[in-house]
């Protein structure tokens, strides 16, 4: 580290006490900005009304890698088995369905969050003491192990075969499945609408600076007071409720659930996803999401056996040039644009 | 009157290794000890022992009369046992204001909150600008941490420790990295100190050192050599041999001719 020469303020313009405040006192406010993705998703649904199953599918992973960037963008827990309490809200609605009739799938997402939010507490509470590699092994190992169990299982969880033709309830009693998924395609927007809030509330709260004070520097945590561990569990519970809404949203837009939610490959796809969008930035989740899953689509059906390559090939160059991501790209260019008025 | 700060007999091996051996050690409220000693003395030991880093092989660590030996670091903090570190540790991506903040909303709680917008407490915002302007720090608030000049980050450390309006602090030499030219802001700084906290600063510089401390403790591999008035370190022989040398003894010398000038 360069020790500097110079003790003196730096030639920016000084910042006075009330421009300092009121940086803090807005962040947090909508910027019309942040309309956007919402105005597009909404937009997809009147311009690709036959690709609205597809569209669920977008939503879900949305939510899903949002809940990664809570724990992975915000709190810098890296962990390999996100899937596990995807997988866990997925089961909660499929066997619900399958074997106890409860077909109705609004409460259907509140069952989901609370059984996942529950192992999340309980693995939590465990695994967090760890940090690191350690911790990227046993993350790894718990989701291996869920899934095992469903396998040992195979009577109640289908195996690999899964459960197959699920059926449930009209939303409200009114709103039917479509064969064309319009209604659960805004089904899962609205469902990605509030989470998305919570997730907002929660990151620009000081419970959520607390969080990135983790990321950041550990050891001043302890040093100041903080008591890192029960924070984190309290976030990585609240993440895994998260996922598992979204696991559950995608048994229901599919009407079916196979073990393949607990992959290994589930749990990565969604870090590389969070990675390409761009972590901490809440709307990374969004355009790494739907950047990924529109290519692999595309990618998929030029070459259904070398589609990985082009996925690689855009992880590869985002690694190089866009080290913070796509978002970090927006950023980046908004800035310029803003210095270029400004000249 | 109980001393803010009792450490009894204290211990720490690090397997055959004694860094730490029998350390008696007592600040009372305002105290203005030096920690000194020759390099691997021990002396960030000892106060990672008392915070709470490291737990000891045996021995006692009271903070205002209870005993604190069992509990966390992060307890002790919010016990009003506040430190620096000899290396920066800092929230380096964020501004300074949010340092201050952050420190803020652990003390009293508000980091607990989920709901309500970081932004949305004045009296904290207000509390933080204070510190900063107390350090003259208010023309960086807006400036992330790892954008700051070393010496700067080295007066944010200070203030987030202020923020923590602690009872005891720690120092592990403050000026530490920054050309003895720039030192003189942040000596400045820990010269100026509320009287009612309890201070102990572990420093090099024998001038600093003289010139601040009432008492001094000198360790030495791990145990305590001696402690006394900086009148009586600066005449003990053996603490002379040992550590000051002629350069420190003329230090010594010269700040005591100049506090006897002021007193």
């Amino acid at each position: 580290m360069a020790v500097s020469n110079t003790m003196t303020a730096p030639a920016k313009p000084a910042a006075s006490r009330e421009e300092a405040a009121s940086f803090l006192i807005k962040r947090h406010r909508f910027r019309a900005a942040e309309a956007l993705p919402w105005l597009i998703a909404i937009a997809v649904y009147f311009i690709f009304p036959d690709r609205m199953t597809f569209g669920s599918q977008v939503l879900v992973m949305i939510m899903f890698a949002l809940s990664l960037d809570l724990i992975l963008g915000y709190a810098g827990i890296v962990t390999l088995g996100h899937a596990a309490f995807f997988g866990i809200g997925a089961y909660t609605v499929g066997l619900g369905a399958a074997k106890l009739g409860w077909t109705e799938p609004v409460s259907g997402l509140f069952a989901a969050a609370i059984v996942a939010g529950l192992v999340g507490f309980m693995t939590g509470w465990f695994l967090l003491r760890y940090r690191g590699l350690t911790l990227l092994m046993l993350t790894l190992a718990t989701a291996i192990m869920l899934q095992e169990a469903g396998n040992l299982r195979s009577d109640l969880s289908g195996g690999y075969d899964g459960l197959p033709g699920l059926t449930f309830d009209p939303l409200f009693g009114k709103f039917d499945y479509d064969l064309y998924g319009h209604t659960y395609y805004i089904y899962a927007l609205v469902a990605l609408a509030v989470v998305f809030y919570v997730v907002r509330r929660i990151v620009y709260s000081p419970f959520g600076a607390a969080l990135t004070g983790i990321r950041e520097n550990v050891r001043r945590m302890h040093a100041i007071g903080s008591p890192v561990h029960g924070r984190l569990v309290m976030v990585y519970t609240i993440a895994a409720a998260i996922a598992g809404i979204a696991g559950a949203l995608f048994t229901q837009t599919n009407a079916y659930v196979t073990l393949t939610v607990f992959d290994f490959d589930n749990s990565a796809k969604v870090m590389v996803m969070l990675i390409l969008g761009g972590t901490g930035r809440l709307y990374g989740a969004f355009l790494g999401a739907a950047v990924y899953m529109i290519l692999e689509d595309h990618l998929s059906k030029l070459s259904p056996t070398f589609w990985q390559f082009g996925i690689g090939l855009l992880l590869v160059l985002a690694v190089l040039f866009a080290r913070r991501g796509l978002m970090g790209l927006i950023e980046d260019a908004a800035k310029f644009v803003a210095k270029r008025r400004q000249s | 009157m109980t001393a803010a700060l009792q450490v009894e007999s204290l211990n720490r091996n690090f397997g055959a290794l004694h860094v730490t051996r029998d350390v008696n050690l007592t600040l009372e409220r305002g105290a203005r000890r030096a920690l000194i000693g020759p390099n691997g003395a021990g002396k960030t030991t000892l106060i990672n022992l008392i915070t709470g880093v490291l737990s000891p092989s045996s021995g006692r660590v009271l903070l205002n009369g209870d005993d604190i030996t069992a509990t966390s670091q992060a307890f002790r903090a919010r016990r009003g046992l506040a430190r620096t570190f000899q290396i920066n540790q800092l929230f380096r991506g964020l501004t300074v204001l949010e340092n201050i903040v952050m420190t803020i909303g652990e003390r009293d709680g508000e980091n607990n909150n989920l709901w309500r917008p970081a932004g949305a407490k004045r009296s904290v915002i207000d509390e933080a600008l204070d510190h900063l302007q107390s350090l003259r720090l208010v023309d960086d608030a807006l400036r992330l941490v790892r954008e700051l000049p070393y010496g700067r980050q080295r007066l944010v450390e200070i203030a987030i420790a202020l923020a923590q309006k602690p009872r005891v602090l720690l120092l592990d030499e403050p000026a530490a990295g920054v050309p003895s030219s720039e030192s003189h802001l942040i000596l400045d700084v820990v010269a100026g100190l509320d009287p009612d906290i309890a201070v102990l600063i572990i420093e090099h510089d024998m001038d600093v050192v003289f010139r601040f401390a009432k008492e001094i403790t000198v360790l030495v591999q791990g145990a305590v050599f001696t402690q006394g008035t900086p009148d009586e370190i600066m005449a003990n022989a053996e603490v002379r041999a040992v550590y000051l040398g002629e350069d420190g003894h003329a230090a010594a010398q010269k700040a005591g001719q100049r506090g006897g000038q002021h007193g």
